[in-house]
């Protein structure tokens, strides 16, 4: 396809959107309405703090392994391993493998005894044997950082999708849809708390999975179900040829960028057990039993939903090819739903039903992951910092909740400022840097807390602090932010730091951190603390 | 619904005191929990990491070897990342098991009587 052909056929997709504006307006519009009425029946049934926190803990595994899946297959997953695979064929598949082991982290190591010893946050684990204040700060305040991280990329894929497909290119108009975003997600929250969340996350999770599966069907019945016909039309038509089937094509030119992909590799499988908004999840179960049960549930629908992600990208390539792509969207977040509309026909209104659909079921997934967010991080702000460090443990729950209302909202400003900044930035890059933060600053320390006998306060303060600044210094530092034409300022140079993913060396950090700050540390670790952290963590005795 | 059950949490339960939760940890029936779990848990969380950054240093270092064409267009590097995703499934479903039938027994025990003395 010649460049004017290309442009036209991105142009074509944008007006065969805008054509059916009505529909795609009128699908959304039916998912906004019945998860605010989710919402206020969610809310009606809010009474106290574990009500809003952990939505009374009275969800199934079942209920909270979609629930789980809806929060983690974020814009991300959906958009972003989709264009990313379109793109750069096997490297992108590094997300779904690296997004998916990452589970088993979470199953062995840290669900079951967060879910026995915690009550609300994370931080609740983190500060059990420690210093209460500092290390509630601490953790409140990497919980705010790591999901703020999240959130952009979250408002990030929200903007492009809409001048995608409502044809919307003005910053005005991008803006204005970021703050609706924003806007519904503080009433989801502030009303519905965790349990009419929790509802919406079920929702969005049937909708994401059945949208994906038809897709995922329509691209296969075009290759009589051949994977390996899909995948050579996918390199034949990627310009690459048999590279795009290997590995290499995107993170291959250097050592540099190979040691990149290791750096991205690593964020990614430990990431996971350190977000926050996964974390709370598991305080939605009656006990570890259950948490463990919810996390297999999440390992078997995720695990199914990123396998499709091989036929969505692939396919994406395959169908229509590199240039049209590109010239939708550089970081190639629309590759999904413009392959709706290609698996449908583009000329048909069965493609602009699908293009309608899956774009809908793509604005849902984003609304919400956000919901989930800005829930982990009220809650941190209003439990670990309001409750425990600024009120000393003596705030009523019905202080603490007014908190965490009051704070969504301020969160949900915050991110509407925020999203209205990053709207042109890398959907699925941006949460890789989300999970490098969360696997630099609290994998550490939940893993220690749990289980190192010996490790202080300052270890704590050590490792959370550490693992932060560092990473999230370098990414300042690193070409995501500038010094390249894909970076958020391209026009500045100070990346001095080469890799966009500061894993590699802030992940080792922390876990130094943790260890430097213990045994330098003069203060005993509290032993009785422990015993009873130990024996609650592994047992459940005493769980809330 | 399960939303309507009553939730657990609402009546607090006093705590055991920490005198008995040091002599808890120090027994030798927690000795055992504890064992089943980290002997299970820490080994294997090590054996899938290797397993994994293995996958993504052959990735990076071995182009040749990953690019070989098994079957069609399926590469070797495709069955790897496959093979990812099933020995995921395979990890979990085989902790879930040594879970209940290990440890769950065990801690079951303990939480009952520290719960029943308290």
């Amino acid at each position: 396809m010649s460049p004017a052909q290309t442009v036209f056929a991105a142009e074509l997709a944008a007006n065969e959107a805008s054509e059916h504006r009505p529909l795609i307006i009128t699908l959304f519009s039916v998912f906004v309405v019945a998860t605010l009425v989710i919402t206020v029946w969610a809310g009606r049934q809010t009474k106290d703090a574990a009500d809003f926190y952990a939505g009374g803990r009275s969800f199934s595994a079942f209920q909270n392994g979609l629930a789980v899946s809806g929060d983690y297959m974020s814009a991300a997953s959906f958009l972003g391993i989709a264009g990313a695979i379109a793109l750069f064929g096997y490297d992108g598949f590094l997300y779904s493998i690296g997004f998916l082991v990452a589970w088993l982290v979470a199953l062995l190591l840290v669900a079951e005894p967060l879910r026995n010893s915690g009550r609300y946050t994370m931080g609740d684990v983190l500060a059990y044997r420690m210093r209460q204040r500092p290390v509630r700060t601490a953790a409140g305040t990497s919980t705010i950082v790591v999901s703020i991280f999240y959130l952009l990329a979250q408002m990030a894929g929200a903007g492009v999708l809409v001048s995608l497909l409502l044809g919307i290119t003005s910053d005005a108009g991008k803006i204005l849809i970021v703050a609706l975003v924003g806007v519904l997600m503080i009433v989801y929250v502030t009303i519905g708390g965790m349990k009419g969340t929790t509802w919406v996350q079920m929702v969005k999770a049937v909708l994401l999975i059945g949208g994906t599966i038809l897709i995922t069907f329509l691209v296969l019945l075009k290759f009589d179900f051949n994977i390996s016909d899909l995948l050579g039309k996918a390199a034949d038509n990627s310009g690459a040829g048999a590279a795009f089937l290997e590995p290499g094509l995107q993170y291959g030119a250097s050592g540099t960028t190979k040691l990149d992909f290791i750096s991205l590799g690593i964020a990614l499988v430990l990431g996971t057990a350190g977000l926050p908004h996964i974390l709370i999840r598991f305080y939605t179960v009656p006990n570890a039993k259950a948490a463990r049960k919810s996390v297999n549930w999440a390992i078997g629908i995720i695990g199914a939903f990123y396998l499709m992600t091989i036929a969505l990208g692939f396919g994406a390539a395959a169908l229509i090819g590199k240039d049209e792509i590109v010239a939708s969207n550089p970081s190639g977040n629309t590759a999904a739903p413009l392959l709706a509309l290609h698996v449908g026909g583009v000329d048909s209104a069965w493609g602009a039903i699908l293009l309608a659909t899956i774009s809908a079921v793509a604005f849902a997934t984003i609304l919400a992951v956000v919901a989930g967010l800005t829930l982990a991080s009220s809650s941190s702000f209003a439990h670990d910092i309001y409750a425990n460090v600024i009120r000393k443990g003596q705030a009523t729950e019905k202080e603490e909740m007014k908190a965490a209302r009051w704070a969504t909202v301020f969160i949900g400003i915050v991110s509407i400022a925020l999203g209205a900044l990053a709207r042109d930035l890398n959907v699925a890059g941006l949460v890789a840097l989300a999970f490098a933060v969360a696997a630099s600053a609290n994998l550490p320390t939940i893993l220690y807390s749990l289980f190192w006998k010996r490790f202080t306060t300052q270890g704590a303060l050590w490792s959370i602090y550490g693992g932060l600044i560092v990473a999230v210094g370098l990414v300042l530092f690193s070409p995501v932010v500038s010094g390249d034409p894909t970076a958020m300022f391209p026009d500045v140079d100070f990346a001095w730091f080469p890799l966009k993913n500061p894993g590699i060396i802030s992940i080792p950090f922390g876990f130094l951190m943790g260890w430097l700050g213990t045994v330098l540390s003069k203060e005993e670790p509290d032993k009785a603390k422990y015993a009873e952290l130990e024996v609650r963590s592994l047992t459940g005795t005493g769980a809330h | 619904m399960a939303t309507d059950a009553p939730p657990p949490s609402k009546e607090e339960r006093p705590l055991p005191s920490a005198e008995e939760f040091s002599e808890v940890q120090q027994s030798a029936e927690f000795a055992e929990l504890r064992r089943s779990f980290r002997s299970f848990a820490f080994p294997l969380t090590i054996a899938f990491v290797a397993w994994y950054l293995l996958y993504v240093l052959l990735s990076n270092y071995a182009g040749g070897f990953m690019g070989t064409k098994l079957f069609g267009n399926i590469n070797v590097a495709f069955v790897f990342g496959i093979a990812q995703f099933v020995t995921t499934f395979l990890i979990a479903w085989w902790y879930s098991r040594h879970a209940a039938a290990k440890l769950d027994p065990k801690a079951e025990a303990i939480k009952t009587r520290m719960e029943g003395g308290a």
